[in-house]
């Protein structure tokens, strides 16, 4: 089946957003963990720049989880440069035995998704999923030299410098991961590149109603329902396709894409990027999970699956979209939780907390030197 | 055949949502910044004649065309060039400042990858079509010239 019921054994320990300057000052700037004043992280390009940023983020993500790189298993994630660069790199500097996996600006459910799969099967103890983009590496791979003096067009969006990542584990935490839906590739005949809202809104709108339908849930059940990075149009049209099929999307409906920046920001559509989803996911969506202010979140990110050179040649573009579902699990139900012996961790959640909380100050303080 | 109906009808629908840019700004916008690149190009053409009367008036043009190119590639390398074009629109791109930045701008940002690979190679992947256009142009013009 398209959708993949956990049994109850992946939690989502802890998550580390990183991102840059502009993202910062965006309205969802005291959520995440570091913000670099300096999108060049003092490196000679900006795919070095990427790959510094992508290290420091799972870094952080382990930090903050209070693990150490030892007690990882696998690094699952990817990036949107070509032969996705950025992650092979960091998974060289990180030792870690690396799955890595692209799925354009999906690739953050997809990598959660499957260390939510390998950790519920008891293959894994702790995976670090995790993924960023930068703007400027993006833009000279996909569009135009950064200095060229052009006009974007108004659909266009904005790919983030920042991203993020979280730590799946067999320790029992607040979240849970409950399922994921993996999405079929869909097309829907969108050849124009600056619009890729649109090429991906149909997609987002199957996996979503293959969700509900699989776990016989109404769209009403979630506190939160986020899209990766449709964009306002994109968005828009997704509710108007989910409308299409009796779904109705309400206020619990937000897409990353829009959320991350703000309306006064030259950034026509909103954000976008594997990192822009990652990146609000691990700092908005895990922190309400976490304050049991979300008890039920849907997070469908959205990649479009083309390249420069199929769009030259005048192909359209397919989309993807991956969901998975998060509950927040109160603290008192924790103790009725069983765990397997095998997997049974030294520490007990009670041990964690408090380590969590000086690992995050520690990390933030120390992140603020090196970077 | 499902699928084709289904595509044209979401494209359709997917027009219909685009949203529109005002021509009236942009023309606006445009001309002000042609209009002000073009004065400035003015202003270097009459110093010139002013300091170096003996100086024929194409000489004259090809000094201000430098000056002007010289000045762009300057500014692009400041990273102001590329405000301005977001603002502005065809009006930078339109005089010779926009094909001086669409040079410099891939050549600044090419530049990491070495002199040859780099540089070289990437710096006219915005201009090229430009150059080829404007010599294949030229040929049929003066094929054409020929007959009449």
């Amino acid at each position: 089946m398209q959708t993949i019921k956990m049994k109850n054994n992946a939690y989502i320990l802890n998550g580390f957003s990183m991102v840059g300057p502009l993202e910062g000052k965006g309205p969802l700037g005291e959520y995440f963990d570091y913000v670099v004043k300096d999108d060049t992280l003092k490196e000679k390009t900006f795919e070095k720049a990427e790959r510094k940023l992508l290290y420091n983020i799972i870094t952080g993500a382990i930090d903050k989880s209070g693990l150490k790189t030892t007690d990882i298993d696998f690094f699952i994630g990817g990036d949107l440069l070509n032969q996705i660069v950025s992650s092979s790199y960091t998974a060289r500097e990180l030792e870690l035995p690396f799955i890595g996996l692209y799925s354009a600006c999906a690739t953050m459910t997809e990598s959660l998704g499957l260390s939510a799969i390998l950790v519920d099967n008891n293959l894994a103890n702790n995976i670090v999923a995790g993924t960023c983009t930068h703007f400027s590496s993006a833009e000279r791979q996909y569009r135009f030299p950064l200095e060229l003096g052009n006009q974007r067009p108004p659909t266009s969006q904005w790919t983030i410098t920042g991203g993020g990542a979280c730590i799946v584990s067999n320790i029992p935490s607040k979240i849970k991961i409950t399922a994921v839906t993996f999405g079929k590739v869909i097309d829907f005949g969108i050849a124009d590149v600056n619009n890729m809202g649109a090429a991906m809104a149909p997609a987002a709108c199957d996996t979503i109603k293959a969700h509900i339908k699989n776990m016989n849930t109404d769209i009403k059940d979630y506190d939160f329902i986020a899209t990766g990075d449709l964009g306002k149009l994109g968005s828009e049209i997704l509710i108007d396709l989910m409308e299409h099929e009796n779904i109705i999307l309400n206020k619990n409906y937000a897409d990353c894409g829009c959320m991350i920046y703000d309306k006064t920001e030259r950034v026509f559509m909103g954000g976008s990027g594997a990192g822009c989803s990652a990146s609000v996911l691990n700092s908005y969506i895990l922190k309400k999970l976490l304050n049991g202010e979300f008890k039920r979140v849907l997070l469908v990110s959205t990649g479009a699956l083309m390249s420069t050179t199929t769009s030259q040649q005048g192909d359209t573009i397919p989309g993807i979209a991956h969901a998975i579902e998060l509950e927040y699990v109160a603290p008192q139900q924790k103790k009725t939780c069983s765990i397997p012996t095998s997997v049974k961790p030294k520490s007990t959640t009670k041990k964690i907390k408090p380590k969590d909380n000086k690992a995050t100050k520690s990390t933030s303080k120390r992140r603020k030197t090196n970077v | 055949m499902d699928k084709e109906k289904r595509n044209t009808s979401y494209n359709l629908y997917v027009d219909a949502k685009l949203p529109k840019t005002k021509a009236w700004p942009s023309l606006f916008k445009a001309f002000l910044v042609g209009g002000i690149i073009c004065a400035i190009g003015q202003g270097f053409f009459d110093i010139y004649s002013y300091f170096f009367p003996n100086l024929a008036e194409s000489e004259i043009t090809t000094c201000m065309l430098m000056t002007i190119i010289f000045i762009t590639c300057f500014l692009t390398g400041l990273g102001i060039y590329d405000v301005v074009g977001a603002w502005g629109g065809a009006g930078s791109v339109i005089p010779i400042t926009g094909f001086s930045n669409s040079i410099s701008s891939p050549s600044i940002e090419f530049k990491k990858e070495g002199i040859i690979y780099g540089i070289c190679v990437k710096m006219f992947t915005i201009a090229g079509p430009v150059i080829v256009c404007g010599v294949v142009g030229s040929i049929v013009c003066g094929i054409v010239g020929l007959f009449i």
